[in-house]
């Protein structure tokens, strides 16, 4: 167990530290760092899903005035390692899945590249794809890395033996990160090696990916973010628009090259949420004590590289049932290479089984909180591991309070307010802790203010903010003494802004750095005074279960003429351990549940299988939320610290706050109608 | 085809060559560095790319420059300066009215530019009476600033924040009592865990 930091800074609301320039939209994107002379790159993108390049024709797009070069895999420069295929641009004819980048051009204009992009002739052998995500497809695989398989004692007897089941299908779509700033690269090569301007969660991460791809040391590759126009997982690892201007730097005579996806591009090659189908199973006896959970999820994945959405996991430690199966398949398709969003496996992987506790409450005729009450687990239930802290239940109690939970009516579709129809619903949220390795280095100025450095990424999680917090409390100064450095390979190396992980590895990183300081140079040093160290291990996450939990609750409105589902309240409350600014927290909680919001009304990529490609793809057909979708929505959290969550007491908000609302919205919209849907979006024929 | 046009950019005289097919955000942000402005879908569909034209707002990547010449530009970065904000920037900053920042600016303008809307009595698609002044209701914020997305999902801030700068005291006022409920402990130690019972029968409650 760490000591834990007292705080003075942490805490407070402080406000965001790059919010001035921000706000008058001087804070340097990818995009906008000054470069000298820049080219821009426009890709070529394939128009089959499967088969091979016979031959392509660049002379059109070669003719256009101020057409610099035109590559394709017929001239590109080769790549040292081609191990991970989803990287390994323009080096073969083959074609994975529609949409693969297969060319790009670099010209002195952004609309000549995009003319000629579009003046590139390709001809293709294509081959019998297959696109179509299903249950019953032939070749359903097990993951090669992930969790495996859970059985524990025997679900299909208890089953059979049990007062009361549940066995149901749940689906979630397919649902694309679209953070506001699309995936954006600046690359240049100079005697020094590779420099990236590179919208990024993790500079280090880029680095340690890419140098190994162009043949160089790591640190030959400087990686500069210092902000990041969201990611939500789609940019905590670089994808191949990273490779394609890289590589395209290499023809550009010494010249910088820009790439930004369009929005459209961004729907093939920058990552997704896969579609998943869970086929859940609860039993439970008469007092609602459940006697199985059983979730088996199938999920799709790129035949070219496996990424496997571990949707398993809730299943495996929510809650307490002397049988329990947990399985997960793929179904490997020719289609584009899905990845991270926000909380990948724990966001769709808790939509199938909490509306199915919904559906046992009922079934067992409880309310389904006290369901929840019943079936709490003293220790983790898959690893049999003690919790560092497990408080679903009072986050369940404070939030019914706050609520107005008892206004419920337990039979659906009661209650009515003109032409709508009024519901509330509830589900538990989780998430689990996690803290990767990281340094930090401290120096002192003659001015009196501290340097802090980490290579860390604020990708609109107030990362800036919260770590001059962080730093002024370990120091023991004011927040105003401290000048924070992050974003940058030059500084030390920090762990990817992913998995909710990233202030209490760097917060850990920054305190070690300067508890070394303090020791070495006590609060009176010299002017260049300096310590630069790594975070202790600690064997905490090896010795308990660590995870946060929360409870979501939502009111929702169904149209009786129309079937529109709207959420006029809805309120989180959260066990995360120590909250280091309640401002930023709060936000990134609301806009959790925000994101959660669209996953239940309104976000699917919809995928054409006879084409192998999502074919809504752009903000007019794939709709986020938009402000009038978006009313009351809340959050609180337990006064709490982790004491065996490192030395902040913090198990990380990032990713909680989406987790279990899509369940929430559900499940007030039966209570609302008596219409159990589910499969996701909620739109509006499916209460017709 | 390349043109010569000029535009007032933030009160600066900004003279530049534009391709015919360049949009006025491409002029601002490849061929000016006027980077306040953000690109986030180019398709009109997002707003980050917002400014002021000629006093009134617009989505800048459905705006070809070419036909703007001597416009009146108005960006994020011309609203405020660095000694003062524009009350609705620091409205925005006060009620943590953004995450990472990209689609802010495009927010910010779109906000000055629906409070003159408002101002004149411009209704909306929510607006009860097409002829009565418009009263800025949460409803009405968020109609009006629906074509501004955020995905990091502040609008609950975002609208906080537009009621900030249309009336300070008010948003003051409530902002405390929400404060205050959010701390004040609903529960005592003594309450958790709870016992849920729950009626089937059909009546209100339990």
């Amino acid at each position: 167990m760490s000591e834990i930091l007292e705080s003075t800074e942490i805490g407070r609301p402080m406000v965001r530290q790059d919010g001035p320039a921000k706000v008058r939209g001087l804070a340097p994107y990818a995009y906008e760092q000054p470069v000298q002379d820049p080219l821009h790159l426009h890709p070529v993108q394939s128009t089959i899903a499967l088969g091979c390049i016979v031959s392509i024709d660049t002379s059109a797009a070669e003719a256009l005035p101020g057409v610099v070069a035109v590559l394709t895999h017929e001239n590109a420069p080769r790549l040292a390692n081609t191990d991970d295929a989803e990287l390994a641009v323009l080096q073969g004819h083959e074609v994975g899945f529609r949409g693969q980048f297969i060319g790009a051009v670099l010209a002195e204009s952004p609309e000549v590249a995009r003319q000629a992009a579009a003046a590139v002739v390709v001809d293709y052998e294509a081959e019998e794809h297959d696109a179509d995500f299903r249950a019953d497809h032939p070749q359903l695989t097990e993951p090669n890395a992930a969790t495996a398989d859970t059985f524990d004692g025997d679900v299909d007897t208890a089953l059979r033996a049990a007062a009361h089941t549940v066995e149901a299908t749940y689906t979630t779509p397919a649902e694309h990160n679209n953070p506001m700033e699309p995936h954006t690269t600046i690359a240049l090569w100079d005697e020094r090696g590779l420099t990236l301007y590179d919208s990024t969660q993790g500079p280090h991460p880029v680095r340690q990916t890419i140098a190994p791809v162009f043949g160089l040391q790591p640190d030959q590759v400087h990686v500069i973010a210092p902000h990041i126009g969201g990611g939500f997982g789609s940019k905590g690892l670089p994808h191949a628009n990273v490779v394609l201007t890289a590589l395209a730097a290499q023809r550009s005579g010494g010249r910088p090259v820009k790439l930004a996806l369009t929005r459209q591009q961004m729907f093939t090659v920058a990552g997704y949420r896969t579609p998943t189908i869970q086929q859940v199973r609860l039993g439970a006896d008469d007092d609602g004590r459940l006697s199985a959970v059983a979730m088996d999820a199938v999920e799709q994945t790129s035949k070219i590289k496996e990424f496997t959405e571990e949707s398993g996991q809730p299943a495996r430690m929510m809650y307490a049932t002397p049988n329990r199966q947990v399985t997960q398949r793929l179904a490997r398709l020719d289609i584009p290479v899905p990845s991270w969003m926000r909380a990948p496996g724990k966001c769709p992987g808790m939509f199938g089984p909490e509306v199915a506790m919904d559906e046992i409450a009922e079934a067992c005729a409880l309310d389904p909180i006290e369901l929840r009450v019943r079936n709490e687990p003293e220790s983790d239930p898959e690893t049999g591991k003690p919790y560092s802290s497990r408080r679903l239940l009072d986050c369940l109690a404070e939030g019914a309070k706050r609520f107005g939970w008892d206004r419920r009516n337990a039979r659906p579709g009661q209650r009515v307010q003109g032409r709508w129809r009024v519901g509330l619903g509830v589900a538990a949220s989780t998430y689990p802790f996690l803290r990767q390795f990281s340094e930090a280095k401290v120096s002192y100025s003659a001015d009196g203010t501290y340097a802090v450095h980490i290579g860390a990424a604020d990708l609109g999680t107030g990362a800036w903010t919260a770590l001059t917090q962080i730093a002024a409390d370990a120091l023991g100064v004011s927040a105003h003494r401290i000048r924070l450095e992050i974003g940058d390979t030059a500084l030390p190396v920090a762990s990817v802004a992913g998995g909710s992980s990233g202030t209490a590895s760097w917060g850990a990183a920054i305190i070690a750095a300067a508890d070394e300081f303090l020791a070495k140079f006590g609060v009176e040093p010299d002017p260049g005074a300096e310590v630069q160290t790594a975070a202790p291990r600690d064997s905490a996450q090896k010795e308990y279960a660590m995870h946060s939990f929360g409870a979501q609750f939502a009111e929702v409105c169904v149209n009786v003429d129309t079937g529109e589902v709207r959420v006029p309240r809805m309120l989180g409350v959260f066990s995360a351990g120590r909250i280091i600014n309640a401002g930023t927290a709060r936000s990134q909680f609301i806009g959790g549940m925000s994101m959660g919001i669209g996953m239940a009304l309104h976000e699917q990529s919809v995928m054409d299988a006879r084409f192998g490609s999502f074919v809504n793809h752009d903000f007019a057909e794939y709709h986020v939320p938009a402000n009038a979708d978006i009313a009351d929505v809340d959050a609180v959290w337990l006064d709490e610290v982790d004491p065996l969550a490192g030395p902040l007491g913090a198990r990380g908000i990032g990713e909680i706050g989406i987790v279990g609302a899509a369940a929430a919205v559900a499940n007030a919209t039966y209570n609302a109608t008596g219409i159990r849907v589910r499969d996701l979006p909620l739109t509006p024929d499916k209460f017709l | 085809m390349d043109q010569n046009i000029t535009l007032y950019v933030d009160g600066n005289r900004r003279p530049v060559t534009v391709d015919t097919r360049t949009t006025l955000l491409d002029a601002l942000r490849d061929r000016l560095d006027v980077t306040s402005p953000k690109k986030g879908c180019d398709h009109g569909q997002c707003g980050a790319c917002t400014v002021l034209l000629n006093g009134r707002r617009v989505t800048s990547c459905l705006v070809l420059a070419v036909a703007y010449d001597g416009a009146d530009v108005t960006t994020a970065a011309g609203l405020g300066s660095d000694d003062e904000l524009h009350p609705v920037q620091q409205a925005f900053l006060d009620r943590d009215g953004f995450q990472c920042g990209y689609c802010t600016p495009g927010q910010i303008c779109s906000a000055v530019g629906m409070m003159e809307e408002a101002e004149r009595g411009s209704p909306s698609h929510v607006s009860a009476n097409l002829n009565d002044p418009v009263e800025l209701t949460d409803e009405e914020i968020r109609e009006r600033m629906s074509g501004n997305l955020c995905r990091c999902g502040a609008y609950v801030n975002i609208v906080a924040a537009i009621r900030q700068a249309a009336d300070p005291e008010a948003e003051q006022i409530r902002q405390a009592r929400a404060e205050r409920q959010r701390n004040e402990p609903v529960l005592r130690e003594d309450d958790a865990p709870t016992s849920y019972q729950v009626s089937v029968s059909g009546e209100e409650g339990r």
